[in-house]
């Protein structure tokens, strides 16, 4: 089943203690917060978690994939996620254990 | 901005909570979306984006200062596709 963040708001009335409401509000701050550092030019590092960077990229030349017709990929900034090495090995230690 | 900084932020945005309260909601939405993902399962945050799992197979690798021939085995490893509202609001181009 996929997380979403009605359940992350479920994890903070339960294991937190924060009422329905503040739990919906803090799991929206605490995405909108990511959100606007990023929009803002700055990265955002979670220590264990991983780290939201910024990349520019430059135009290269792309291709309508149905028409097969050649357009442009204009510049563009965008955000690249890099797992910690902690968050790495839980998922390769978990997925080793059910083999 | 670091997660002590994150958690400062949130703090001030909810002047009725005390510190505590932001820094164990940070820890607990962190600790509940990792454990999601090494349950092999997909995160999905509307207009932020998605955390999903990429298989990687295995391969021969090799020791960087021996040169000796290592097997390494296959594995998933975190992959982050960002959504369409934090797509358009990092790109200058708006």
């Amino acid at each position: 089943m996929t997380l979403t963040k009605a359940d992350l708001a479920d994890v903070l009335f339960e294991q937190v203690g924060l009422n329905k409401r503040e739990a919906k509000d803090m799991v929206e701050a605490f995405f909108e917060e990511i959100r606007a550092a990023l929009e803002e030019g700055d990265s955002v590092k979670l220590s264990g978690f991983g780290n939201f960077e910024l990349r520019q990229k430059s135009e290269r030349p792309g291709r309508n994939p149905k028409t097969g017709e050649e357009i442009p990929i204009t510049a563009r900034r965008v955000v690249t996620f890099h797992a910690s090495q902690k968050l790495k090995a839980q998922v390769e230690q978990a997925y080793a254990r059910t083999r | 901005m670091t997660k002590s900084e994150l958690i400062a932020r949130l703090a001030a945005r909810f002047p009725q909570l005390v510190v505590k309260d932001a820094e164990l909601s940070v820890k607990a939405i962190l600790d509940a979306m990792a454990a999601k993902l090494a349950a092999g399962d997909r995160i999905e945050i509307r207009g932020f984006g998605s955390f999903s799992l990429n298989y990687r197979p295995p391969r021969i690798g090799r020791n960087p200062k021996t040169g000796a021939k290592v097997h390494v085995p296959e594995k998933y490893v975190p992959h982050f596709k960002a959504g369409k509202e934090l797509r358009e609001r990092v790109d200058f181009r708006r």
